[in-house]
């Protein structure tokens, strides 16, 4: 619980320096969270049918740490496609993780979804222009899984 | 990402969870206790997520920062480039039209390019997001590898592609 902690040590610095400032970042919290809410719902839906569907025994074939290489080349064709907001990705993150699923797996995921956009491929290209948007995702692919081997090494999934 | 609520959707998964606790159908019941533990999960970490992005919102303004973005030294500008992106809400989608400003208003093109980069991996909600859920050690290994590798990409593109004399384009002349 040490995320509460500091949590609450900031919010108590903050609201010793200025307390106006802080009420407002406390309605702004409480706007962006009821915001969302609705979708976190309809996530947490599917997600809770899928899983039931989907056998425990599927995930860790196709992103488990037996093929640890399989895992990660589909993790990152999907992160490369999707298009997803960063406050769904990490919840289901954090389910797949519970499910079993590597953290080299799911970093190989995220970072992905974060670098590289294959969907928005088209409105790159009409700022960048085609050759230079294909080079910087590129290059994006190449960063995704750099680090994945970091995080495999530093969480001890991979040996060398 | 603005979605309609499928309200008639959750409505017909309320109605059949309920029906299965009621008549004890098992599938429904472990899709039913799937989802009750998720929405505990979920609970006990949002509210500190969400505290810290509203925090962060009222301390830190794009204003502030994009007013740093002057600087000479390629060093500060990369680092006001970063705090910057922090700063950036929503994904890709938005970096691209604030790198086309940035352009306009004469950054060089490798801090153009370090800005969608940073844009991607260093956005402030985001990341406490990802600590949050994945845990802190998680969160930190993806930023000292992806931040230096973002960094030396955009050096590396930039001086490419001002070596080619490419320019971004404007997206309203395509």
């Amino acid at each position: 619980m040490i995320f509460y902690a500091v949590t609450a040590l900031l919010l108590i610095v903050s609201f010793m320096a200025d307390r106006k400032k802080t009420l407002k970042a406390l309605k702004i919290s409480w706007k962006k969270f009821s915001n969302i809410a609705p979708m976190f719902l309809v996530m947490l839906v599917l997600v809770s049918i899928t899983l039931y569907l989907l056998p425990h025994e599927l995930i860790r074939e196709y992103l488990g740490e037996e093929d640890l290489m399989k895992g990660m080349g589909i993790a990152m064709l999907l992160g490369s496609i999707a298009l997803m907001p960063g406050f769904i990705a990490f919840p289901l993150c954090g389910i797949l993780r519970e499910q079993g699923v590597p953290f080299m797996v799911i970093s190989s995921f995220t970072t992905t979804l974060m670098m590289v956009g294959l969907i928005s491929l088209p409105v790159e290209k009409a700022y960048f222009g085609m050759r230079t948007a294909l080079i910087r995702n590129a290059l994006g692919l190449l960063i995704a899984l750099l680090v994945s081997i970091v995080t495999g090494l530093v969480f001890a999934e991979v040996v060398i | 990402m603005k979605a309609k609520f499928p309200t008639l959707l959750m409505a017909v998964y309320a109605l059949f969870i309920l029906c299965s606790l009621l008549f004890g159908y098992q599938p429904g019941k472990e899709i039913g206790e799937n989802f009750i533990s998720f929405v505990l999960s979920m609970l006990k970490i949002l509210p500190g997520a969400f505290i810290l992005i509203g925090l962060f919102e009222v301390w830190i303004s794009r204003e502030k920062v994009q007013k740093h973005l002057g600087e000479h030294s390629s060093f500060l500008s990369f680092l006001w480039v970063m705090l910057l992106a922090g700063t950036t809400v929503g994904g890709l989608y938005v970096a691209f039209p604030v790198a086309w400003t940035l352009y306009e208003k004469g950054a060089r093109v490798h801090v153009v390019l370090a800005y969608v980069g940073f844009a991607a991996v260093c956005r402030i909600p985001m990341i406490v997001f990802e600590a949050s859920f994945m845990g802190i050690k998680f969160t930190v290994v993806r930023l000292l590898v992806s931040v230096p590798l973002v960094l030396i990409s955009s050096l590396l593109l930039g001086r490419y592609l001002t070596g080619k004399k490419w320019e971004m384009v404007s997206p309203g002349s395509s």
